[in-house]
């Protein structure tokens, strides 16, 4: 669902940002997946500095649906590879090769 | 001929007699089983469900196809007969999962919902009929139980659960299933939940999407463990507004009745600390792991704050139902009535129409003559929606002639969005387009239809 491929270390990633669920798509016209290409860093990239990078590349319109202060809002889980983020320390977790990054809005109707 | 009068004399006493001893059986017994449920209104205090010894023959044959499994047995049907569930909420996922407990033999159920059957649940909430319509959901959830399994114990509840009943309430079940709809009440069934020691089966479904999670569960987290703060009110999309698709609650509630079967008969749930998401469009299930029960839980923590039921309304800054929200975003000089709105359409008064739905919703219904721009592509500015609207304001101010701020009303289903929409066209009024005068219509299309046009339908 959620691909990161590293084209060359710590340089240079590809990667497809899955958002689904609870209408997250919907912030981001309708697509549940993303193909984007982060720019090069010298270091590798952290969830921290994707989530600001996504607020200013894929969200221009109405970023408090999606962040709140330097995290995402309340209401959205975070999955690194089909595991709560908090298990794979949140904001500071540095992105691998193949990862999965999804982001998960709580439904709450029934 | 005397002797045949007496004999038909004897017998018709006789009958008679039979009669009345069949009359008076007939009371006993409806006196144990009361063929009218009794709906209630505030929690009283159950009598403890009776373990049965063993199963009847009856029994035997009702649930033989489950007895022969492994893993659920003799046992595992037994345990089932003494659990209690409380099931809040009677709709698209509590009557699937109410369905299937009682099919499959659970003691006793609570049945709660503070809402009556309308037109518009049936195509989800698959217990309630046609003629059900404006009764209590939990009674009529409760009525179709009981023609399934009439051994199953029910116990309608026609309340709101509030933090001055929820403690009592589920204090006397064994097992707690959320199957409401809105916010605040899952943090306070969370918390309640917490507090009395109990497992909470919760799900929830929107659009094509469905999420499943045991809290509280064999040490697992809690609901405030994964959500320590609620979500921002607007972000909070609910079915009403959202649109559902019958069956994925169904398959929601399915599944929560599943786990509770698992955990009432003893083989235990294997969804705690897990979160279970269905996509109905892709037909696909997806399980994460979760993070442990936190240690600084607000609730479940080591050093709680949360030690009794809060308000739960003002925690989450949202009602608790899923009734549409009110907006109150605009003076009362910036919004106008559907029924002067229709003294404007009377008198011929030239104005633009602008109605900011999606476009799905448009082709449900819409109002002759109105331009539809919804309000995603007005906050995106969306050049050609834009030019759009551009055009037809032009075309008003030729019409008009003179020096004038052409009228815009906006209109949406509820009249939330309208609102919103005010404030953008007010913005770019005078500088994205040319200067105008817009109006929100109050209450929308379902006010309109409520209010002047019946004809119109109602989604
Ligand atoms: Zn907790």
């Amino acid at each position: 669902l959620t691909l990161i491929v590293c084209q060359n270390s710590h340089v240079y990633y590809i990667f497809d940002l899955s958002l689904c669920s609870g209408g997250a798509e919907l912030l981001f016209n309708g697509v549940k997946e993303h193909h984007v290409t982060l720019p090069s860093h010298s270091e590798p990239w952290d969830i921290k500095q994707l989530l600001v990078w996504i607020q200013q590349n894929l969200l221009k319109e109405r970023p408090e649906l999606f962040v709140q202060g330097d995290s995402v809002r309340p209401g959205i889980l975070v999955l690194i590879n089909d595991a709560d983020w908090e298990l794979m320390g949140e904001l500071d977790y540095k992105l691998q090769d193949q990862d999965n990054i999804v982001f998960i809005s709580t439904l709450h109707g029934g | 001929m005397s002797q045949v009068l007496s004999r038909l004399k004897t017998k018709l006493q006789e009958q008679e007699k039979e009669i009345a001893a069949l009359k008076s059986k007939l009371a006993q017994l409806e006196k144990s089983h009361p063929s009218v449920l009794e709906l209630h209104d505030k929690v009283t205090p159950l009598t403890p469900l009776k373990p049965k010894p063993a199963l009847s023959n009856e029994d035997i044959m009702r649930y033989s196809r489950q007895l022969l499994l492994p893993e659920l047995g003799v046992q595992g049907q037994l345990n089932l007969s003494k659990t209690s569930v409380l099931i809040v909420g009677c709709g698209g996922l509590g009557c699937p999962l109410a369905q299937y407990l009682a099919a499959a033999g659970i003691g006793r159920l609570g049945l709660l919902d503070y809402d009556e059957v309308e037109l518009s649940n049936l195509h989800r909430q698959v217990l309630h009929g046609e003629e059900n319509q404006g009764q209590a959901k939990a009674l009529s959830a409760a009525n179709a139980v009981r023609r399934l399994n009439s051994t199953v114990e029910c116990i309608p509840y026609h309340l709101q659960l509030s933090t001055e009943n929820a403690l009592q309430l589920i204090q006397q079940y064994d097992i707690v299933a959320d199957c409401s709809d809105n916010v605040p009440t899952r943090y306070l069934v969370n918390d309640a939940c917490v507090l009395n020691g109990k497992p909470l089966v919760s799900a929830s479904a929107l659009r094509m999407e469905g999420q499943l999670t045991v809290y509280n569960y064999c040490g697992g987290p809690c609901y405030r463990c994964l959500y320590p703060r609620p979500p921002p009110p607007e972000t909070v999309t609910n079915c009403s507004d959202g649109g559902v698709l019958g069956v994925v609650p169904g398959i929601m509630g399915c599944f929560q009745a599943l786990e509770v079967i698992k955990i009432a008969s003893g083989q235990g749930s294997s969804s705690s600390q897990q979160l279970v998401m269905f996509d109905a469009q892709d037909t696909r299930f997806r399980t994460i792991k979760l993070r442990p029960k936190q240690a600084n839980c607000a609730v479940c923590g080591e050093s709680p704050s949360v030690t009794k039921l809060v308000d739960y309304e003002s925690f989450c800054g949202a009602a608790a139902t899923d009734k549409c929200r009110r907006l109150n975003l605009l003076s009362r000089d910036q919004r106008i009535t559907v029924q002067d709105y229709q003294s404007i359409k009377d008198k011929a008064e030239l104005h633009l129409l602008l109605d900011v739905r999606p476009l799905v919703e448009v082709d449900i219904c819409c109002l002759p003559s109105s331009l539809n721009i919804p309000l995603s592509s007005l906050e995106e500015r969306k050049r050609e929606h834009i030019q759009l609207f551009q055009e037809r304001i032009s075309q008003l101010k030729e019409q008009m002639a003179g020096d004038c701020q052409p009228p815009v009303y906006v209109i949406c289903k509820q009249g939330n969005d309208s609102q919103k929409a005010v404030q953008i066209l007010e913005k770019m009024s005078g500088s994205e387009v040319d200067s105008i005068t817009v109006k929100d219509i109050c209450g929308g299309l379902m006010a309109w239809a409520k209010k002047i046009d019946p004809a119109f339908p109602q989604y």
